[in-house]
């Protein structure tokens, strides 16, 4: 979910298309993730492609750019993460973490060439995650149907609409200069694939079924996301020894 | 108030007699002295760095194993499901997934070195023997990781049996995949997934 701007209008397109197809499609059990046998289809398409062709370059990239240009490259596509990060918590109503997200897209934008140096990290300013998909979530939007999108990852038809928002907003979609805007977009996701790299190996060691654990892990995510880290509890039938299930409620400390 | 501390002072040189050495730590304070020293064992070896799979495999065996309670990660993870499999099979699921969860660790535990660990402070009551443990991880450029350990009072000091990194639960987590392994191929079924699962190669 970080920064696949390079995808987004190829996302809304796939979307579009892919709900068309689906309403035909029959129905899967889970609730969450109704048209689970096309998504794994996707994911195996995923597979193929990423496995094939952008894994390979994202190793590459981070076999041979020394780790500060990687850094600064992360950083200088952070420092956009921040600016969206500060309009949501705007949107949220939450001005004072707005005001430190502005602040450190200001200082790193000028002084940090761009973004390039996290000079807001190094005098304590903290960094936030915020995106259009949580703020729909906190103003009661419903998550939809889950969708795995082969070379952008797992998605809602609620965050994959905030990825759409941001697309057209994003700063580096309004660069004139096509081959830089373009090139941009490609160093940004090969930088987002390549951060992604040692999370997948996670998965790949603990997953027995990897299209599973990794979309109940992003589900629970975002969910934890949305209510700010204090999610209600889910009916859970399978809830196991009594008094085993943490309560988070009871002993959250108030962020 | 002067009598409680009294009893406590009366009870202190038992408590330290009757109990190994860190048995009377508290949860927080336990985890961050574990984590503090597990970072500090990958900031001053270069070949944990490197990724040396014997080194890391003993540094979590000698340093984190013994802090997590694996059959009640596991009872857990089974849900519904760990009361119809047999002790053997308890004992096998136990043996396999605490296999898979050290792997897991081994293979993630080199991207750590540049972490920081923020400690929160702990809410719960003396009496309590069943808390959260709330920290956050902080990676240069990144935005924190919260990450919750849920920790039981055991003889043996406290004991992890859950880990919930930023909203997502191990052992939640894990419950859904063995449901449906276990669904289609039975207990058994999931003991040899988990045992073919642990002969692979760790991912890198």
């Amino acid at each position: 979910m970080t920064r696949p701007d390079s995808l987004f209008r190829r996302t809304a397109l796939f979307l579009a298309g892919a709900s068309a197809l689906l309403a035909g499609c029959a129905a899967a059990p889970s609730r969450d993730d109704p048209f689970e046998p096309w998504n794994r289809a996707m994911y195996e398409v995923h597979q193929v492609v990423d496995g094939n062709l952008v894994k390979p370059i994202a190793e590459a990239y981070v076999k041979a750019t020394p780790e500060p240009i990687r850094t600064g490259v992360s950083n200088f596509f952070g420092n956009i993460d921040d600016l969206f990060t500060g309009i949501n918590n705007v949107l949220e109503g939450r001005g004072d973490q707005a005001g430190d997200d502005f602040g450190r897209v200001l200082l790193n934008s000028t002084f940090g060439f761009l973004g390039v140096l996290d000079l807001a990290s190094m005098v304590g300013i903290n960094k936030d995650k915020k995106d259009f998909g949580i703020t729909f979530g906190k103003w009661g939007a419903p998550q939809g149907p889950y969708f795995f999108v082969p070379l952008f990852g797992p998605t809602t038809v609620r965050d994959g609409t905030g990825t759409v928002v941001r697309f057209f907003l994003s700063p580096i979609g309004h660069i004139n200069e096509i081959p830089l805007r373009n090139s941009l977009y490609a160093i940004g996701y090969v930088d987002t694939r390549a951060q992604a790299l040692s999370a997948e190996s996670v998965l790949d060691t603990a997953a027995l079924d990897r299209y599973r654990f990794l979309r109940n892990a992003y589900l629970k995510n975002r969910r934890y996301q949305v209510y700010e880290g204090k999610p209600p509890p889910e009916e859970d039938e399978d809830a196991p020894v009594p008094g085993a299930v943490p309560n988070p409620a009871a002993s959250s400390p108030i962020k | 108030m002067l009598r409680t501390t009294a009893a406590t002072l009366l009870l202190l040189p038992l408590a330290l007699i009757a109990s190994p050495v860190h048995a009377q730590e508290a949860p927080d304070a336990l985890v961050k002295r574990v984590a503090e020293d597990v970072l500090a064992s990958i900031r001053a070896d270069k070949d944990l760095q490197a990724g040396n799979p014997a080194k890391i495999k003993q540094l979590i065996e000698t340093k984190l194993a013994p802090h997590f309670d694996f059959a009640r990660m596991t009872a857990l993870a089974m849900g519904k499901n760990w009361r119809a499999a047999t002790p053997e099979q308890q004992k096998q699921l136990t043996e396999q997934f605490k296999t898979l969860l050290v792997r897991t660790y081994s293979g993630a535990l080199t991207n750590y070195r540049d972490n920081t660990m923020n400690y929160k402070p702990l809410r719960a009551n003396p009496g309590d023997t069943d808390v959260i443990v709330r920290t956050e991880v902080t990676r240069p450029g990144q935005a924190p990781v919260p990450i919750d350990y849920s920790m039981e009072k055991t003889p043996e000091g406290w004991k992890a049996y859950d880990v919930i990194v930023a909203g997502v639960s191990l052992v939640t987590n894990y419950r859904d995949e063995f449901n449906d392994v276990i669904k289609s191929s039975g207990v058994d079924g999931l003991i040899k997934t988990l045992a073919d699962k642990n002969k692979g190669p760790v991912a890198k």
